[in-house]
């Protein structure tokens, strides 16, 4: 690790530090309908909505509406983006014709398959995508599709977590708020406002900006070298900011189109954990004592560091391999020049702990322990910082199982934000926690032996493993990946996986939306559960929550859990791949 | 029922509309109003002909000019209908056997360089349309283009100082040197003489 290295690291972190509380107070202020500084410009904005949509503000709902609510969006978004790509040969803004007769040559045809696992994907905040945008999307579906769910996803998760807080913050309490109001209310001061400022500072950097038809340019040499265009600083900006991560490219967020410069690189990283940093000082301030949402914001910075420095020492020293046959130093395969190897480490940390997914660097061709620590951030459900409130009502599900843990050992009634949690909680927590463990774990385990039939529907090629670009354990983990990646809502992937088979379309999408609807409907139960308690005072015999204690317990929580739920799988995939590697093992 | 769903599907229209038409809407607005040049992609204009862009990455393979990193982008490299990285994993064959190859070649191609060799220099990027060089390995290839272009390794390595990039803001990301333009400009201070 170099010094310059370091510094990168550290300034990203003072930074992150530094937005947590102005943007914690601006959100908090927003959520409770109270007057900001944008009002005068957005109010008239947020009523038309409310007006548009027939909502009346000041109704309150139980869990279960606002459940409903949330699943009745959910479907008819998700509904109108199936739409959109199977029938993008018929809609506008379309110059290279995709879905049409005359689309290029190599073009992916938008498949009834590919668009139902790409339209769950982007419902759910995953964006995982088994095509590359450039060969395959219209402006429209981009635009009109794509960028509209990367903002209402977003939106849904913020509300959800402020939902839960509501759950804490109350008392005898029947309902926890209004899904469309706190829905809008994310959209219109928190996701417009700041993406529209990013977008164009991402344009003054050289992310493209317009509908014009792919340049056809001839280079230096000679050669005819068709330019990709679109308007990518526009979904660049909501694709961090909401914690989405689908790329505009295939390549994401390495493609200079959409991450031209080092500077343009910081600020999709701060972009990515600005409001999941902010919303741990949602917490404290909702539940009245700020210290609160401190300790669960020192507990996810704990672990991000931990992951970042592990990663970043082993892309450090590099490839074993590669040094023998005459190329020594760090890893630089699937990395871009212009970032280099502390801010690609530092990426891939940030990515994979929010549950962005975004890439500068492909992970596939990360070492073994620098690919271990993007599927270890994603298998403790997306807790450090997380995806745009997931991250924060993700935490909390371990917050009520680590008071649950420390009050059996105390014996003491678990309480936790002047709440007692008891059986129904925990249920539901450990519910959540299984639900999504066991999709990764059976879909992987039955992807690695399923066979099919070869020129079959399923899959194509045979067997599913035969959609590996890599082998031996790296095959296995590429496999891991893709299901672990779309239960965290992540969307990264180990990329040499094709993914785009209806066996891997149809389970991927599944597990997406397990992964999102399985803790989000029990998390909403809990706080309606919560809402309705009485608070309790605190006395002598309460478990604080506020401080180093509390947030060394939860750490340990979510790494015990995480690791006794995936440690043999990881063993089969990435430890074992290490020392295969400085054995110079081949596959 | 129909009150749950109502909502959902009114809700859907008025932010489709919102965030998906206004929204980059008034982005491609501004975008084209203050920052013309980028939101277009910053292409590069000679004679009247695109020749490129300044953050795509192109490929050279003639010995008088400095040469990208590899790219697993297109069956060619370079294309960025296929942006993308080459997903090989740390202990594939592909990439061991891709990286001795190319080793050979560059070793025979650039005979005069004789230190190891920079680690982006033979590996592929992330994008596959990486534009730049580190200027360790920009530095290795001057004997060669030097050679090729009948000038001296001083003049050439002038040239590839100017066209280095420090870190942004001095301590972000690396130096860097952008190949397309490096490429421009020895054609216009050392022209191939025909």
């Amino acid at each position: 690790m170099t010094p310059n290295g370091l510094l990168q690291i550290g300034v990203f972190f003072v930074l992150i530090l530094a937005i947590t509380k102005p943007l914690g107070v601006y959100m908090t202020r927003v959520f409770a309908g109270e007057r900001t500084l944008l009002h005068p410009l957005l109010r008239p904005l947020e009523r038309a909505c409310y007006v548009l949509c027939g909502v009346k503000e000041s109704t309150e709902q139980r869990w279960t509406q606002y459940a409903g609510s949330l699943l009745s969006f959910s479907l008819f978004s998700f509904a109108l983006l199936y739409a959109f790509q199977r029938l993008q040969g018929y809609l506008p803004l379309n110059p290279m014709g995709f879905g049409t007769s005359h689309a290029m040559s190599g073009a992916t045809p938008m498949t009834p398959d590919l668009s139902f696992n790409n339209a769950l994907s982007f419902t759910t905040n995953t964006n995982w995508q088994n095509y590359s945008g450039e060969n395959t999307l219209s402006y429209f579906v981009q635009m009109v599709g794509l960028t509209m769910h990367n903002f209402t996803s977003g939106a849904a998760g913020i509300a959800i977590a402020v939902a839960l807080i509501r759950g804490f913050a109350r008392q005898t309490a029947a309902a926890i708020g209004n899904f469309w109001v706190d829905m809008v209310r994310a959209t219109v001061y928190v996701l417009l406002p700041l993406s529209l400022a990013i977008a164009l500072f991402f344009c003054s950097q050289g992310v493209i900006q317009n509908f014009h038809p792919y340049t056809v340019a001839t280079t230096v040499e000679g050669k005819t070298q068709t330019i990709a265009q679109g308007p990518v600083a526009s979904q660049e900006a909501i694709k961090m900011l909401g914690t989405n991560g689908g790329g505009f490219f295939g390549a994401n967020s390495a493609h200079p189109f959409e991450n031209p410069t080092p500077l343009s690189n910081l600020v999709q990283l701060l972009a990515i954990f600005a409001i999941p940093a902010g919303l741990t000082y949602v917490l404290g301030k909702m539940v009245g004592d700020t210290r609160q949402g401190w300790a669960v914001f020192a507990a996810m910075s704990v672990l991000f560091l931990a992951g970042v420095f592990v990663l970043y020492s082993a892309e450090q020293s590099g490839n074993p391999i590669l040094a023998n046959l005459g190329v020594p130093g760090p890893n630089m395969e699937g990395k871009e020049v212009r970032f280099g190897i502390p801010m690609s480490a530092l990426f891939a940390t940030v990515t994979t702990d929010a549950s962005c997914g975004a890439v500068i660097a492909m992970h596939d061709s990360l070492t073994p322990f620098g690919g271990l620590v993007p599927l270890f951030n994603m298998q403790t459900s997306e807790v450090i910082f997380g995806g745009v409130g997931a991250g924060l009502y993700g935490m909390l599900l371990f917050a009520i199982l680590a008071v649950f843990i420390a009050g059996l050992m105390v014996g003491r009634t678990p309480e936790y934000l002047g709440k007692k949690i008891e059986a129904k909680e925990v249920k539901m927590a450990m519910l959540a926690l299984i639900a999504t463990s066991a999709v990764i774990l059976v879909f992987t385990g039955i992807s690695s032996v399923a066979d099919f039939a070869k020129g079959g529907y399923w899959n194509s090629t045979g067997a599913a493993t035969t959609n590996l670009l890599n082998g031996g354990p790296h095959g296995f983990s590429e496999i891991l990946y893709l299901f672990t990646s779309s239960a965290a809502n992540n969307g990264s992937a180990f990329g040499g996986i094709n993914g785009n088979t209806p066996w891997y379309n149809l389970t991927g999408a599944i597990t997406m939306a397990v992964g999102r609807f399985f803790i989000i409907l029990p998390m909403l139960a809990v706080a309606g559960s919560l809402a309705a308690k009485k608070r309790i005072p605190v006395t002598s015999g309460t478990l604080p929550t506020h401080g180093a204690l509390f947030s060394g317990l939860l750490v340990g929580t979510v790494v015990i859990v995480s690791a006794l739920t995936f440690f043999p799988a990881l063993s089969l995939g990435p430890i074992v791949e290490h020392f295969l590697m400085w054995e110079g093992r081949l596959f | 029922m129909w009150r749950q769903l109502l909502p959902g599907l009114r809700m859907t229209i008025v932010l489709t509309i919102l965030t998906g038409m206004v929204y980059p809407g008034v982005v491609t607005g501004l975008c084209q109003l203050f920052f013309k040049k980028q939101a277009d992609g910053s292409l590069i204009v000679k004679d009247g002909h695109v020749v490129g862009s300044a953050l795509i990455g192109q490929n050279f393979t003639r010995p008088e000019y400095f040469q990208p990193r590899l790219s697993a982008a297109g069956n060619d490299g370079y294309d960025p209908m296929a942006s993308g990285g080459s997903n090989l994993g740390p202990t594939s064959k592909k990439l061991a056997d891709r990286v001795k190859a190319s080793v050979e070649t560059f070793r025979k191609q650039d005979p005069e360089f004789t230190g190891p060799i920079p680690p982006d220099l033979l590996t592929t990027s992330a994008s596959g349309l990486d534009p730049d060089l580190s200027p360790p390995s920009a530095t290795a290839q001057i004997p060669r283009v030097a050679k090729a272009r009948g000038a001296s390794e001083q003049e050439i390595g002038h040239l590839v100082a100017q066209f280095t990039v420090d870190r942004d803001l001095g301590f972000l990301g690396e130096p860097r040197v952008n190949v397309l333009l490096l490429n421009l400009a020895l054609d216009e201070h050392f022209p191939l003489t025909k």
